[in-house]
């Protein structure tokens, strides 16, 4: 790329064109304050705060102030930071926003964080002139997530922006003007968007705060850090986990340029509290009572001597697999999920690693210019990628821009030229999904209808591709073919979520008919395909396995399979051992029950469903006897060392272990700190314990530390606990240890790929389905997924808990007809609700909420009038 | 629910606009001519037509003047308090209209007969100071001529 | 008649609205027939060019150069608003134009849409103006009747949509970006420049924004030609000019003048000088957002530059006169409430400061200045200056104050001095 020469008080530099000079000269690690422009979001120029003074030329000695977001860079331009002028309106900006804030940092949960006071401070205003009364506003109940403090509100527009503009949201607005703009819902309410929390970050002062966080607060520089992997769904998004006094008290972004980029969604920001909840195992259980950890060990090891079968878990790490794999032998090892999931996720991987399709990351998937996304509630079932094919609708519309030399970081200019036009979005799934309002189409079919549609479109682009393509197919089929093929970068969108085998093939033969078409599966849990990639048997040949003992990782058995099944598994072994993190219908079956570090406690990798493998560090040491799951199975010192045991014994797996360096891995002789230099209280919060301040915990597993000791540098993005630097306390102090604005951090981003495409492409799949066919008095029991509710862990959050759904029974409104506001299924009364465009013969139901948990969905039924 | 009348007025506008969205002032408009303000259903209302959120439409109507997001009275009186009616004594009819009606301005009467609200600049600054009531305007104010316009709105 | 007056010499002396038939029997829609007959888009913007139209809605823009950004290869639909808004207290021109002869403003705009290749076209009026609106729409009514508007005009293949759009009122909706916003069914805040209307207006699409009184001199620069409208006027800008005055003069009014007539001519001859008892202060000569001239700018003459050369800007044309026995920081107070009030909330600057200024000078009124407060409010004006806020609202704030800082200091002071307001 040409770059262009900009004078910045009188140096030259090295400027993006394409870019604004705020987003330039933040590139250059100029300290430039600024409010409303947001990296991922562009320029409003609304704020004023980053006001420069620009010169015409060399001789231009009086310049004017122009407001760098809004200022392209442009070869030869001459600026001046440090203008007299231009810090005298900045310092004029900050006064005015401050006009009406209530300086209530000590009790505000922004304080230390907060780029306001940043920004206050980098202005250098620091005197109050203004006398008059200040505005004040009514604060509203956003519900159990997110805090409303409205008289800090600065009127940015980052909160609206994000949330309408960015997330798609539509409760959240400004209302109002002048100086009494109010940002909030129409009335008191939970706020309905997913990625609501994230309003706590992009908000740049404390009115939109961490609810969860609240309730157990510390300030950031009194947390101790960690960089970490969300646990709870199979994007794998990059968090920073962050404890206090033994307890965990919160989770962050932490931005990795591929993955989740400055965005979480609120199951993975919130779901962390099931970490402090009621349901964690803290002590070993043997034979119903608590034990100390030397007999609990003793007897897990004389089991495991024995005639043993170990099942692993999709929610383990690759390290705690590979540990029971290792401890019961590498043939009387299963995968701990049901054959058909098992399945699915092989023929995920298969089609990944053999097929030249390749899987893009998130960010890779916001520059998709057409998507099909077949048979994915994505915002339920891999939040984060909605958020991600949200943006790819704005792809094409932004061409247009483009051709009129609009630069694609003016926002607004780009969305006006766009006004309502998206870029080609198809959904083909049973019923309606959160991302329908951004689809050019959307199709709700039964899932052999929607793999159908597939190899329709799949047929349509490669006549080679097996073909049955009936007339009611073809219209839609043309439109999505004809858009995928005239697009520069197709994506197609596709998982395991229906259970449908037929479906992931489709979207198999759709990329493979689609030369450079991406392909993305979701896959259902944080390890589900580092697990699957260790190539074990399913539970349902464990069901068969001849053996005294079973040995269950971190796996509720009855979430599963059906009780039933389980409940005479269980019973067939004389022995039963399960090691987890929180209680569970399984572990009430177990004879011994060893705790086992949740994910904030622990070190270990995951490999999410691009193929990523990640690591995750401890944020805080468990109270003994909590450890990692791998180190109660297996005689291993450290983590490195079952690595290097693992990638010797599943040598395709290597790579993982060079997620992050090891623990011998130094800067400058020193490990990277957990804790900002700034912590505070290390001598006095245990003196209650012992007056000698104790020496820090070592960490022999990873180079980070559990104090504010060490590197002050950058260390490899892997290892980076937080951000921070002088002068940037709040989370924009990422833009300092990034290679690019938004773009890759100065040491890459974080995690391996290990999966990457074939070159060759395989026969296309050929089994096509026959259409559904209704039945009488029977339906066909759909998994429907819900970003709260529906996964295990996050379950056990509070907040999370009271956003879950009640089990329901959804019909299509026409058949619901013949009922009332309840039926009988499965034996039990359940609620009915309407889902309008729910094709017949269709039965939704929530998945992973009992009694639907352990169901193997799709099933049919009979439904019945309440008896 | 929207009336019929309501529903067919905001569906004549639909042709002028290219998208719905675009008509939702004009909407706005009509709801409060027929129920004399937008409360929380009417925004529901329209809403359901529009296919907007009820925030989405709110954001639009408290930024405009003209769109009342509380109950006023049977007659809206706008009393000009800008530039060329203040010089010409606005101050003074403002007071007498409110010791009158027994209410600051931005109130409504007891009995529910008017309310008194002051508005930007009403483009007769030649015959101030000036005043609207409902559709009517009235020029050169002075307390006794108010008294007696008044007493034409029942 | 001493002066032609294209604009207003039609007019019912009743005050009613000229209908169709009047308006034709005046000449009306000659121009349309004329440009629609024989005339390329390019030679009608090039007629107005010529003619030296400037836009009146404040900024003085040439007329024809604005239609001529409209390129040939532009996109359809394309759009063309009249802005009636007529928010800027102290203005009373539009409501005129709009009251009394509706379809000269119909076949100006159709004539600008025939010239920019217009598909749409909206008349933003302001919601107050109920009269205007009936009228304006009924005139609409005969237009389409009578075949001057919709498809295929006067059987010319040239077709035009027009719709009339009342205002659900703020200041903002005057400012031609908001009211763009406004227009379609948003807020009305402004929207960053470029790209401009021109290329990305209404919808995304390309549109031509012109005031009323532009509009209306359209019809008779294309009737009579741009060498006669050059001829009305006593100065470089083009035609007549719809002047005004209000405040403590005899004769309150709107007098259509050549334009460039000097201010003393219309104070003294028109508006009959100050009222028995009071004395000429000061003015703004086109609004509220431009700076107090005083007394020694009498002979200045009332056009674009002139004004401009005097420090102020000729705005709207329609004075405000100061006179002796009217506090200015009074009248200050209530013009930066005004401002302060109808700030949209979206940069700082605006939305803080004049918040501020407001209550700095209601205090001030109440006796409650404070030392400094001068160099506060002096400092917000160069706070507020042309490009340091996102549109030109607060810089049309900052030219009442910065001017009254300059010639009525004193007055200030005293009120900090006396901790009381003289006048009260
Ligand atoms: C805050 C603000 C309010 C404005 N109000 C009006 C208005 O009411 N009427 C108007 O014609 N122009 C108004 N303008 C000027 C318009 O933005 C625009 O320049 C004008 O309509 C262009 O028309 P013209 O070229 O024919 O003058 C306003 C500008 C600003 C900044
Ligand atoms: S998308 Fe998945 S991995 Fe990412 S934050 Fe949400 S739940 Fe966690
Ligand atoms: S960051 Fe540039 S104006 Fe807000």
């Amino acid at each position: 790329m040409k770059m262009a020469t900009v004078y910045v008080d009188g140096r030259a530099y090295e400027m993006d064109p394409k870019q604004n000079l705020l987003h330039a000269c933040l590139q250059l690690r100029m300290d430039l304050p600024y409010f409303c422009w947001h990296p991922a979001m562009g320029s409003v120029g609304a704020c004023r705060q980053c006001a420069v003074k620009q010169f015409k030329d060399e001789s231009d000695q009086h310049g004017r102030i122009v407001m760098a977001c809004m200022t392209p860079v442009a070869e030869g331009a001459r600026i001046s930071i440090r203008d007299p002028e231009a810090v005298e309106f900045r310092q004029a900006i900050i006064e005015g926003l401050m006009l009406n804030h209530p300086h209530d940092c000590p009790v505000c949960d922004e304080g230390g964080e907060c780029h306001l006071q940043d920004m206050t401070v980098m202005t250098g205003h620091d005197y109050r002139r203004y006398t008059f009364e200040k505005r004040t506003f009514r604060n509203q109940y956003l519900g159990p997530l997110v805090n409303h403090e409205m008289n800090r509100c600065i009127q940015c527009y980052r909160c609206v922006r994000f949330y309408r503009e960015y997330a798609g949201g539509n409760d959240l607005n400004s209302f109002s003007l002048r100086n009494q703009v109010f940002f909030g819902r129409d009335r008191d309410g939970v706020l309905e968007n997913e990625f609501a929390g994230n309003l706590v970050e992009v908000c740049p002062t404390g009115v939109f705060t961490d609810a969860t966080l609240k309730r157990h607060y510390t300030r950031k520089w009194d947390l101790q850090m960690a960089p970490s992997v969300c646990v709870h769904c199979g994007l794998g998004c990059n968090i920073t986990a962050a404890e206090r006094y033994g307890m965990l008290r919160r989770l962050v972004n932490r931005y990795n340029g591929e993955v989740n980029g400055y965005f979480l969604c609120d199951r993975g920001r919130f779901g962390y509290e099931f970490v402090n909840s009621e349901r964690r195992v803290r002590q070993p259980v043997l034979r119903g009572k608590p034990a100390s950890a030397e007999p609990a060990l003793e007897h897990l090891r004389e089991l495991a001597g024995g005639s043993v079968i170990g099942i692993g878990s999709p929610r383990a790490s690759l390290e705690s697999n590979f540990a029971l794999r290792s401890l019961v032998g590498a043939e009387r090892f299963y995968a701990g999920v049901p054959g058909a999931q098992s399945r699915l996720l092989k023929q995920m991987v298969d089609v990944l690693r053999n097929g030249p399709a390749r899987t893009p990351s998130l960010r890779e998937i916001e520059h998709c210019d057409a998507v099909l996304i077949l048979g994915e509630d994505v915002t339920n079932t891999a939040p984060r990628m909605a958020l991600s094919l949200r943006q790819s609708v704005r792809q094409q519309p932004a061409e247009i821009a483009e051709r009129m030399r609009v630069p694609l970081w003016m926002d607004h200019p780009v969305r006006e030229i766009a006004q309502d036009q998206k870029g080609p979005l198809f959904i083909a799934t049973p019923s309606p999904t959160r991302l329908d309002d951004a689809a050019a189409r959307s199709h709700r079919a039964a899932p052999d209808d929607v793999a159908r549609l597939g190899f329709a479109v799949s047929h349509l682009l490669d006549q080679g591709a097996p073909a049955d393509l009936p007339d009611a197919l073809r219209g839609p089929a043309e439109e999505i073919a004809q858009a995928l093929k005239s697009a520069k970068r197709p994506l197609i969108v596709s998982g395991p979520s229906l259970g449908s085998a037929a479906i992931i093939q489709a979207a198999a033969n759709v990329a493979w008919a689609l030369p450079g078409a991406a392909l993305a599966f979701t896959a259902p849990e944080s390890n589900s395909i580092g697990l699957s990639l260790m190539e074990a048997p399913a539970l349902d040949a464990a069901l068969a396995a001849e053996a005294d003992t079973a040995i269950i990782l971190e796996n509720d058995l009855y979430r599963r399979l059906p009780a039933a099944v389980v409940d005479e598994f269980l019973a067939r072994f004389r022995h039963v051992a399960v090691l987890d993190c929180v209680e569970s219908a399984t572990t009430a079956k177990a004879e011994l029950v060893l705790p086992a570090a949740a994910f904030a406690e622990a070190d270990g990798s995951l490999v999410n469903s691009e193929g990523r493998a990640q690591r995750f560090f401890q944020a805080l040491l468990p109270t003994a006897p909590i450890q990692e799951s791998w180190r109660w199975l297996g005689e291993w010192e450290t983590l490195d060392e079952i690595l290097g045991a693992m990638a010797s014994a599943l040598p395709h797996l290597a790579t993982a272990a060079s997620a992050a360096p090891g623990a011998s891995f130094r800067m400058d002789g020193a490990k990277v700190p957990r804790s900002p230099h700034r912590y505070s209280g290390r001598t006095a919060m245990l003196a209650q314990i012992d007056v000698h301040e104790p020496k820090p915990p070592e960490d022999r597993d990873s180079p980070l530390s559990f104090s504010m000791e060490g590197t002050p540098d950058q260390p490899p993005s892997a290892l980076q606990p937080f951000f921070w630097t002088p002068g940037w306390n709040s989370i924009q102090a990422v833009n300092k240890f990034q290679e690019e604005i938004a773009g890759p951090l100065r040491q890459g981003d974080a995690g391996v790929r290990i999966l990457e495409p074939g070159s060759q492409r395989p026969p296309f799949f050929d089994q096509i389905p026959p259409p559904f066919q209704a039945r009488d008095g029977e339906w066909l029991l759909t998994p429907l997924y819900h970003i709260f509710g529906s996964e295990e862990l996050s379950r056990l959050a509070p907040g999370i808990a009271q956003l879950s759904p009640q089990p329901y029974v959804a019909l299509n409104p026409e058949e619901a007809g013949q009922f009332g506001g309840e039926v009988d299924l499965l034996g039990q009364r359940i609620s009915l609700v309407r889902i309008a465009d729910l094709p017949r013969g269709l039965a939704g139901v929530p998945v992973g909420i009992p009694p639907f948990a352990g169901l193997d969905l799709p099933m049919w039924s009979r439904i019945s009038r309440p008896s | 629910m929207l009336t019929a009348e309501e529903r067919a007025e905001i569906e004549a506008e639909f042709p002028r606009y290219p998208n719905r969205k675009a008509v939702c002032i004009d909407a706005m408009k009509i709801v409060q001519k027929h129920r004399g303000w937008l409360a929380d259903d009417a925004l529901r209302d329209i809403g359901e037509l529009l296919e907007m959120s009820a925030a989405d439409l709110d954001g639009v109507a408290t930024f405009y003047n003209l769109l009342f997001r509380r109950p006023v009275g049977r007659h809206v009186i706008y009393l000009c308090d800008s530039v060329s009616c203040w010089i010409m004594g606005s101050d003074r009819q403002c007071k007498h209209l409110s010791e009158r009606l027994k209410i600051e301005p931005g109130e409504t009467t007891a009995d529910g007969r008017f309310t008194l609200l002051p508005v930007v600049c009403l483009g007769a600054c030649d015959r101030a100071p000036v005043m609207m009531i409902d559709d009517d305007t009235h020029f050169d104010l002075n307390p006794e001529k108010i008294d007696g316009i008044l007493e034409r709105y029942g | 008649m001493p002066y032609e007056k294209p604009l207003t010499g039609n007019m019912r002396p009743d005050g009613e609205a000229l209908d169709r038939q009047a308006y034709e029997r005046a000449g009306g829609y000659e121009g349309l027939r004329k440009v629609l007959k024989g005339m390329t888009p390019a030679a009608v913007a090039g007629e107005v060019k010529n003619s030296n139209l400037r836009g009146r809605g404040g900024a003085g823009f040439s007329t024809g150069l604005k239609w001529s950004f409209i390129s040939e290869r532009a996109p359809h639909p394309r759009y063309l608003v009249a802005n009636g808004d007529e928010m800027e207290p102290g203005t009373f021109k539009d409501r005129l134009l709009v009251e009394r002869d509706p379809h000269q403003l119909i076949e100006g705009m159709a004539i600008a849409g025939y010239a920019t290749g217009t598909d749409v076209a909206y008349i933003f009026l302001r919601g107050e103006y109920k009269v205007g609106g009936q009228r304006v729409a009924r005139a609409i009514a005969e237009a389409y009747e009578a075949g001057y508007l919709g498809r295929n005009i006067l059987n010319s293949g040239y077709s035009l949509e027009l719709y009339l759009h009342m205002s659900a009122g703020r200041y903002m909706c005057g400012e031609e970006t908001g009211m763009l916003n406004a227009l379609e069914g948003k807020r009305a805040n402004p929207r960053a420049k470029p790209p401009f209307p021109p290329a990305s207006g209404l919808f995304g699409k390309p549109t031509t924004i012109n005031n009323v009184e532009t509009l209306c001199n359209v019809p008779h620069i294309i009737r009579n030609g741009a060498a006669w409208y050059r001829g009305l006027s006593k100065s470089q800008d083009g035609g007549t000019k719809l002047y005004g005055a209000s405040g403590k003069v005899n004769r309150p009014g709107l007098w259509e003048l050549p334009m460039g007539t000097t201010i003393r001519e219309i104070l003294d001859e028109h508006a009959g000088g100050m009222r028995e008892g009071h004395r000429f202060r000061g003015l703004l000569p086109g609004g509220a957002s431009t700076d107090f001239l005083t007394e020694q700018h009498l002979d200045v003459a009332m056009d674009f530059n002139e004004v401009q050369k005097a420090g102020s800007r000729m705005g709207t044309g329609t004075m405000i006169i100061l006179d002796d026995k009217t506090c200015p920081v009074g009248m200050l107070a209530n013009l930066e409430h005004f401002f302060a009030q109808e700030s949209c909330g979206w940069c700082t600057p605006c939305w803080s400061g004049l918040a501020w200024v407001e209550r700095i000078l209601g205090a001030m009124e109440e006796g409650r200045g404070q030392p400094g407060d001068l160099d506060k409010l002096a400092f917000q004006t160069r706070f507020w200056a042309p490009g340091h806020t996102f549109c030109a609202l607060a810089p049309g704030a900052a030219e009442p104050l910065q001017s009254a800082l300059k010639y009525f200091r004193t007055d200030f002071e005293r009120h900090i001095t006396e901790k009381r307001c003289p006048w009260k």
